[in-house]
């Protein structure tokens, strides 16, 4: 376990430092000067000399990226060029909202999944079977974003259950805030749940065609028991590597649907740092991202030693 | 199931048909802008309506097919091109130097959603089609290793490789010889399942502005333009989006179809 | 007493006929043998006694078992008699078990399944039952993983799951076929002892008629799902009433007539392998440890001169098939050398074509030995890819298939259109193709049935004489290596432990490892023979 630890800690660190060199390389050095990049066309040589200097652009890319990782270990992510104000800030303002939309649609996405697709697995072959896996299929040709505006169409429009988009914040209460994420996170959700079931019903099916079902079945164990105590254990290390990747789909999913609900999120945050070529923005908010991505394979990682006994002791 | 084999292949036939016949013909040229025409519902004169420029939604869709599918075929190609001959060398020095550096390779970019490959390159660049691309094409590369790695793998163990080997037959020469033809199943399915993704990242690149810019028609543009005007005119958005389910889930059936017409094992028990 | 009693049992898979009129009878506290060859069905008959066939199965016929009719019970009621009253094992105990629970657990669910006992009696009947079938608490917890034992210890774990609520019959498909040698043995002696003490009937399935011989009281043959003859063993075995239990018997110990090399006659070695050494080095157990490395070939010696057969006999992981590897030139030695007429054989490029040409190989699968999207004409060839394509390739491709006993006009088929026994054919057809001097022979026969295998014996002695080939024989199988080699090396952990004259070796073995084999090997008895061989 020590071992599968360490080897998983260290893999983290290396993915870690070769994202932000990758980040660093694509805005800093591939563009050429950064500075007048931001400024423009019609800006004067002073100004983006000035630029230069309050960015550390003068100093040597090396030096510059060890200043920038060693910032940001350190919670310092700069200062925004166009918000003035500490990008770590904006980042933890914004967060506030992408991340609560991004772990309900996490939760809804596995509470639409699992049922469906134990439910298919154990009805194998027959109708209701064949019903859901006709409905995933159909979930997974669906865009996010045009889904969430036939959703704002039908229950903001027209039924007016829930708002058409925009976020109160989360001092109005929770729910006001929890009813302008679930349009969203159903958005983005449904999608997701699609795939999922479809995993979780051919891990399961898989699963079951293995001899150490038949043993069980030899034992006694009826044709449910087997599912429940021998094959959905088993089924979960796929499941679980899909899981681990609809986190990153979902964080993709939330930036675009965080457009069609006007929700102030990192998504917004993003877009308007592109517009406004504020790489500074652009480059951290990047950063978090792939770290998030990053994090999220290791924790999934953890979970298959957790799951799996013969990653845990070794022989 | 031969029915999803048939209706998925008539689905991404008919999106191909369209692509194709708005090279030569469209019912109205789809950039033609006629403010009298403006969001005027279905009609015979016009199948799906008119946007808010009033252009012909049908003209629109026919030219946009156009764009989704030669980005997201492209994107394919790239991640096929690419990812293929890694994940051959990669099971070919299994266990070697080679293979850990293209997995760790592949889990690298696996932290790179396309999204964000395309924010970089527009933060950098500026939007335009070929950054969806080269973004999902990126993106593309992993898939196709790993899937080539993993079916590799599986074929390296067999006796047939160990008799090349006795033959004299070098790894470069095996994988050619051996191993690509045999899981050219695998990366046929793949390959439809990473067309069918590529067809809704594209449509996602273009509706947030990373993608297709104007004039280049593009299915998710239309959405983007369409949303202020939802509540007008519904058919505005209905339109672009059920052409963007059609052919994703018509790819999709077509890929699911080809798994079970391809795989010798379920062939078998079948 | 009669525990089991099957009449005219039939079975159909969809509209294909499985298994026709199966009929035989059990005793309470006996073995029972039911043997035949691959696809005879006899595993079907087990499944449908149990209940555990897929659902297009239909079948007909009674298995009365006490007062109950087996084959007429619904699904619950299976439930309830399965695991409690009749126990089954199988053949592959590496994925018999449930990777993710431990091994008390599995065997204590078969009580806690059938509310036999609470969950502290359960583990404590769990704790009692793998220390009935050699699994004792101070090596073994309950709390270990299936990962952490070897095959013959799982095969153990599923001996106890199977009979932790004492059933009264016990069926065993094939439970020794996946283990080597000696370990097959203990688990034979542990299903006997049962039997004996636990007053169980058991139901051994198996390919291998020296097993039944020694375990049985009463057996079945079977062919094309029909049982052909039945009745008690050693009559079944001195006087067999049918024509197919006489051919599987006479195959069973098939020697091919072939004249022996004699050891003098040539003294120069066509392959010597000098002192050879390879290691592998093994994951760390714990994060700054030294990795530990494994000799999986540890200064071995040997020579093949030209003509002659040589066995290498030995248990798996005793490093068989890395030093088949060395010598096949695909993987590099850390010490030690190989000589091929005199040349150094070297893993690698530097390693010439034409010295390559100078050995070729037969492999165990026959299903996995032929790309699957080749002709056979393509596949038979590909060995000239050492030596240039000849201009009458054609000739000699069809001229080998021929030479094999297939026919010019198979080279236009597929591999998928040939049965295991012709595949083999096709593989030493391919080995034969560029003349070579030395064929290693890795497990050839190791998967055919004992029919075919004959056969395929047959062939190799013939072809060795015509050609003056000279035989790597690599077998787990010690009747096989007995009945066609002419000097034997006998191979554990990594080293040659003995080495002589086959008949010396199999006659008077000296290194003790040897003698267990030999002595674990099962035999049929040579009294019963007599008969068989008069005619």
């Amino acid at each position: 376990m020590t071992r599968y630890l360490f080897r998983r800690t260290l893999s983290l660190a290396l993915s870690l430092l070769a994202a932000s060199l990758v980040i660093f390389l694509a805005i800093e050095i591939v563009p050429g000067d950064p500075a007048s990049y931001m400024l423009g066309l019609n800006a004067s040589p002073e100004t983006v000399a000035a630029l230069r200097d309050q960015l550390g652009l003068n100093a040597a890319p090396p030096a510059r990226y060890l200043s920038w990782v060693g910032g940001m270990m350190r919670g310092d992510f700069g200062i925004s060029y166009t918000y003035r104000v500490p990008v770590a800030d904006l980042v933890a303002q914004r967060l506030q909202v992408s991340l609560p939309l991004a772990l309900f649609a996490l939760a809804l996405s596995a509470l639409v999944a699992f049922p469906a697709g134990l439910l298919a697995a154990a009805r194998r072959g027959r109708a209701t079977d064949t019903a859901i896996m006709g409905a995933t299929q159909l979930g997974i040709a669906l865009p996010n974003f045009w889904f969430a505006m036939l959703l704002v169409l039908v229950f903001a429009l027209h039924w007016r259950i829930f708002p058409a988009g925009g976020f109160p914040g989360w001092d109005g209460g929770i729910g006001a805030g929890l009813a302008a994420l679930t349009l969203p996170a159903i958005a983005l959700a449904l999608p997701q749940a699609a795939i999922l079931a479809r995993v979780l019903r051919s891990a399961l099916i898989e699963t079951e065609g293995q001899d150490y079902i038949r043993t069980a079945r030899a034992k006694g164990l009826t044709r449910t028991q087997t599912l429940i105590r021998h094959a959905l254990r088993n089924a979960m290390i796929p499941v679980l590597t899909i899981l681990g990747m609809q986190f990153s789909f979902l964080l993709a999913g939330a930036i675009i649907i965080e457009n069609v609900f006007y929700l102030p999120g990192l998504g917004r945050l993003i877009f308007q740092a592109i517009t406004q070529r504020d790489l500074i923005v652009v480059e951290s908010v990047v950063m978090i991202l792939v770290f998030a991505v990053i994090l999220v394979t290791f924790l999934v990682d953890l979970a298959y030693a957790l799951v799996d006994p013969r990653l845990r002791r070794r022989a | 199931m031969r029915l999803s084999l048939h209706l998925g292949l008539a689905l991404t036939l008919a999106a191909l048909l369209a692509a194709g016949v708005s090279l030569l013909w469209t019912p109205y040229d789809p950039a033609a802008l006629s403010i009298a025409e403006k969001l005027r519902p279905p009609s015979a004169a016009h199948w799906f309506g008119t946007d808010h420029f009033g252009r012909d939604i049908a003209a629109m869709l026919m030219a946009g097919a156009r764009t989704s599918i030669a980005v997201a075929l492209v994107a394919v190609g790239i991640g096929m091109g690419l990812g293929v001959p890694l994940g051959l060398l990669a099971a070919a020095r299994h266990g070697g130097m080679a293979d850990e550096v293209v997995m760790r390779g592949n889990d690298l970019i696996f932290a790179f959603p396309s999204l964000v490959i395309a924010i970089l390159i527009t933060a950098v660049f500026g939007p335009s089609a070929f950054n969806a691309i080269l973004a999902i094409g990126i993106f593309n590369i992993p898939v196709f290793a790993r899937v080539a790695r993993g079916g590799a793998l599986s074929l390296w163990t067999l006796d047939f490789i160990r008799a090349a080997e006795v033959a004299g037959k070098g790894a470069v020469r095996i994988s050619a010889e051996h191993i690509l033809p045999n899981i050219s199943n695998l990366l046929i399915v793949q390959g439809t399942i990473q067309f069918s993704l590529g067809i809704l990242a594209e449509a996602g690149l273009s509706y947030v502005g990373l993608g297709a810019q104007p004039p280049t028609p593009s299915w998710g543009r239309m959405l983007a333009e369409a949303q202020t005007m939802v509540t007008l005119a519904p058919h505005v958005a209905i339109f672009p989006g059920l052409a963007i389910v059609l052919t994703v889930f018509g790819l999709n059936l077509l890929g699911d179809g080809l798994r079970d017409r391809l795989d010798p094992r379920l062939r078998a028990r079948a | 007493m009669t525990l089991l009693a099957v009449r005219d049992l039939s079975l159909r898979i969809g509209p294909t006929p499985i298994l026709s009129d199966v009929t035989f009878d059990i005793a309470t506290g006996e073995v029972f043998g039911l043997v035949g060859e691959s696809g005879s069905g006899k595993s079907m008959t087990a499944l449908a006694l149990m209940g555990l066939l897929p659902g297009t199965a239909r079948t007909e016929g009674q298995a009365h078992f006490g007062d109950i009719d087996l084959l007429a019970q619904d699904d619950a009621a299976m439930t309830r008699l399965r695991g409690r009253d009749v126990g089954m094992i199988f053949q592959e105990p590496m994925t018999a078990l449930n990777p993710m629970k431990t091994i008390g657990d599995q065997v204590a669910e078969t009580l806690l399944i059938h509310r036999a006992a609470s969950r502290a009696d359960a583990r404590r009947v769990a704790r009692e039952k793998l220390e009935r079938v050699g699994l004792p608490p101070d090596r073994f917890p309950l709390s270990l993983y299936p990962h952490e034992l070897s095959g013959g210890q799982r095969q153990r774990v599923a001996i106890a799951m199977a009979i932790a609520l004492r059933p009264r019959l016990l069926i065993a498909d094939e439970p020794t076929t996946a283990l080597d040698v000696t370990t097959q043995a203990q688990i034979l002696d542990l299903l006997q002892g049962l039997v004996r003490d636990e007053g169980l009937a058991l139901l051994l399935i198996t390919h291998d008629l020296a097993v039944v011989a020694g375990m049985a009281r009463h057996v079945a043959v079977m062919q094309h799902g029909r049982i052909v003859e039945t009745g008690p063993v050693e009559r079944i075995f001195r006087a067999p009433g049918k024509d197919y239990t006489r051919q599987l018997l006479a195959a069973s110990d098939h020697r091919p007539a072939r004249k022996p090399q004699m050891p003098t006659s040539n003294p120069q070695a066509l392959l010597s392998v000098d002192n050879a050494v390879r290691e592998y080095v093994l994951p760390r157990p714990s994060a700054f440890a030294a990795h530990p490395r494994l000799r999986a070939v540890d200064g071995v010696s040997l020579a093949i001169r030209p003509g002659e057969s040589l066995g290498l006999v030995g248990e798996s992981g005793c490093g068989k098939s890395t030093l088949t590897r060395a010598i096949l030139g695909l993987d590099a030695l850390q010490g030690g050398t190989i000589r091929l007429g005199g040349a150094p054989v070297i893993a690698g490029r530097s390693m010439s074509p034409t010295l390559r040409a100078r050995v070729q190989a037969v492999f165990q699968d026959p299903y996995g030995s032929f790309n699957p999207r080749h002709r056979v004409d393509r596949l038979v060839a590909e060995p000239f890819h050492l030596i240039g394509l000849p201009p009458d390739a054609e000739d000699r491709i069809a001229a080998a298939l021929e030479e094999v006993g297939l026919s010019a006009a198979d080279r236009h088929k597929y591999i998928h259109e040939f049965s295991g026994g012709q595949r083999q054919r096709i593989a030493i057809a391919r080995a034969l193709i560029i003349r070579p001097d030395l064929i290693v022979l890795d497990e050839a026969v190791s998967a055919l049935d004992v029919r075919v295998r004959a056969q395929v014996l047959d062939l190799l002695a013939r072809l060795q004489e015509s050609h003056g080939l000279a035989y790597l024989f690599i077998s787990h199988d010690l009747s096989v290596v007995r009945a066609v080699t002419d000097r034997v090396l006998v191979m554990q952990s990594g080293r040659i432990v003995e080495a002589g004259e086959t008949a010396r070796v199999f006659a008077s073995p000296e290194h003790p490892y040897t003698r267990r084999l030999i002595a674990a090997a099962p035999t049929i008895p040579d009294a019963w023979k007599e008969h068989a061989h008069a005619d």
